[in-house]
């Protein structure tokens, strides 16, 4: 299969130049998802201030073109939003940001979303919140 | 992305090949003057009929074959598809065909197929190196066995087969020996007398002649129904019209590649054991896959952990060197190469993998800038993998257990 001229060009620009790569020392809250074995894992850490507010976003990322651009146009997404806001990034809205994916990636742009999830069930757990509609996430990278 | 092509550092020479100008004019007449249908009776046949001969005589001189023992086919599909189905049709559902797991889909998929219809097929392992386990097959094969197909040199590891052992166990039970040779034919020599082959399926396109022309060598006195029905071309055994500008295009490009096979086959080579010596100084956690010494002169494959190998291969793509990946996600599956997998790599190693494979046409500059790319691709893509984090805190926190031991001590 062929993907150069397949991957949207936010696609590439997000693939090629990654957004807000990297790890948050004493995150808030930090959620993997994915499977090695299927050849993606997702790595998603959150800096989440008093207020509620999504201070910072950073994301690592082992996979194909459309799972690296998935995670950073997530990041760019959920940054300086509200939990509940973060909760409205679904990986519809990750696709649509990205122009699109082809058919067989669009498991990467859910991937996306499962992290995020992921993320603030780490914060819910370690701060002892809840967030209403976030459900434990099932695609654990153990599992 | 255009102006680039022409500059692209082409290492997937193993997925097809650039054609020479030579076959390209070698070509040309039989599409504009000497057009004309070789099975014709009236005069506009016969020049057509006596350049696809030939043609036959050259690829035939090549493997150590008979003219008449060359049918003109599509290509490598279709000789695999044609070799395996008349065999198991003809041989009845008793008995049964030995296939090994790394062999192109072309074989794989079609001895499926053949299975779901009720036919016994057998599947033998390969070593870590990916060669065919002889033991193994030594039980496999039986009276009962109709077919023993192994292919000559595997497409994704390089790793070249040992034909004539396997043709004797093929043979010691009475079974015909088949060998996929469309990554070997014209780069590594073949000579299906002294190798034991009654069937070989090659194709064009892998050695310098266009796409859509193939073969299959089918030894005298192996009795082969026709896949292709329709018309009495090739002696009535594969029908339809006689792709006279393929047939005449493989034949130059046979004529070509073979001439200097011994010096080409030492150039590339070179080429090759210098990528694989740099890749595996400079870059940390890279696994060569394939037999290092038994491998086709143009096959460079390696697992980089850490990496999965769609983004690598992205990664070098942009700085135009095309390369072809082992990974699912490059192929829609969940599953990464069979052929990985069948030498025992762990499903997110195998995901890591990257061919490089090389023809006379690639330069040792190319190598060295091909290697510069993979290894800072590769340096950019573990700085971004959570796999590759994890790995490294949990050998700097057992560093500290050892330090503390020691102290201890």
């Amino acid at each position: 299969m062929s993907y150069d001229g397949v991957y949207s060009d936010k696609v590439m620009d997000h693939f090629m130049n990654p957004r807000n790569v990297g790890e948050i020392e004493g995150a808030s809250g930090v959620g993997t998802v994915g499977n090695a074995k299927c050849g993606d894992i997702m790595r998603i850490y959150l800096d989440i201030d008093d207020d509620g507010i999504i201070r910072d976003c950073k994301f690592k990322t082992f996979g194909c073109g459309a799972a690296v651009a998935s995670s950073s146009m997530a990041t760019e997404m959920v940054k300086g939003k509200s939990i509940q806001e973060a909760m409205q990034v679904t990986n519809k809205a990750v696709m649509e940001a990205l122009d699109g994916l082809p058919q067989v990636k669009i498991h990467c742009s859910l991937l996306a979303e499962e992290a995020i999830h992921a993320a603030l069930w780490d914060y819910c757990e370690k701060h002892n919140v809840t967030i209403e509609g976030l459900k434990r996430p099932k695609n654990d990278i153990n599992d | 992305m255009s102006d680039r092509k022409n500059n692209a550092i082409f290492l997937d020479n193993a997925s097809t090949t650039a054609m020479r100008m030579e076959t390209l004019e070698a070509m040309e007449p039989y599409f504009l003057e000497d057009y004309g249908n070789p099975s014709s009776i009236h005069s506009m046949g016969r020049t057509p009929r006596d350049a696809c001969q030939r043609a036959r005589k050259t690829i035939s001189y090549i493997i150590n074959a008979e003219p008449e023992e060359i049918f003109f086919t599509s290509g490598g599909t279709e000789s695999d598809n044609w070799a395996i189905t008349s065999v198991a049709r003809k041989a009845g559902k008793e008995k049964n065909i030995v296939v090994s797991k790394i062999e192109h889909h072309a074989i794989l998929e079609t001895a499926d197929a053949l299975e779901k219809e009720g036919f016994r097929i057998r599947r033998v392992g390969v070593d870590a190196d990916g060669l065919v386990d002889l033991e193994e097959l030594k039980t496999l094969v039986d009276e009962d066995t109709a077919l023993v197909s192994v292919m000559t040199a595997n497409n994704e590891i390089g790793t070249i087969q040992p034909l004539k052992e396997i043709s004797e166990i093929a043979h010691a039970k009475g079974a015909l020996f088949h060998t996929d040779a469309v990554q070997a034919m014209c780069h590594i020599p073949i000579d299906v007398r002294e190798m034991g082959i009654d069937m070989l399926s090659a194709s064009g396109h892998k050695f310098g002649a266009p796409k859509g022309i193939g073969f299959l060598f089918v030894r005298k006195g192996v009795r082969l129904d026709p896949f292709m029905r329709g018309g009495a071309q090739e002696e009535g055994r594969r029908a339809g019209t006689t792709n006279v500008p393929g047939i005449v295009g493989m034949g130059k490009a046979a004529e070509l590649e073979s001439a200097g096979m011994a010096r080409k086959m030492k150039e590339i080579s070179e080429m090759r054991d210098h990528a694989i010596e740099r890749i595996e100084k400079e870059i940390p956690y890279a696994k060569l896959n394939g037999h290092r010494e038994r491998r086709l002169p143009g096959n460079v494959n390696f697992s980089f952990r850490f990496v999965e190998g769609e983004s690598l291969l992205m990664m070098l793509n942009a700085a135009g060197i095309c390369v072809s990946t082992g990974s699912a996600c490059a192929s829609g599956s969940l599953d990464p190469s069979h052929v990985l997998l069948a030498i025992g790599l762990p499903h997110e190693i195998a995901h890591g993998s990257i061919r490089m494979s090389l023809s006379e046409r690639n330069t040792m500059e190319e190598i060295d800038k091909a290697v510069d790319v993979l290894k800072s691709s590769i340096e950019r893509l573990r700085s971004m993998s959570p796999l590759y984090e994890d790995y490294v805190k949990k050998e700097k926190c057992q560093r500290c257990h050892t330090t503390e031991y020691t102290a201890i001590r």
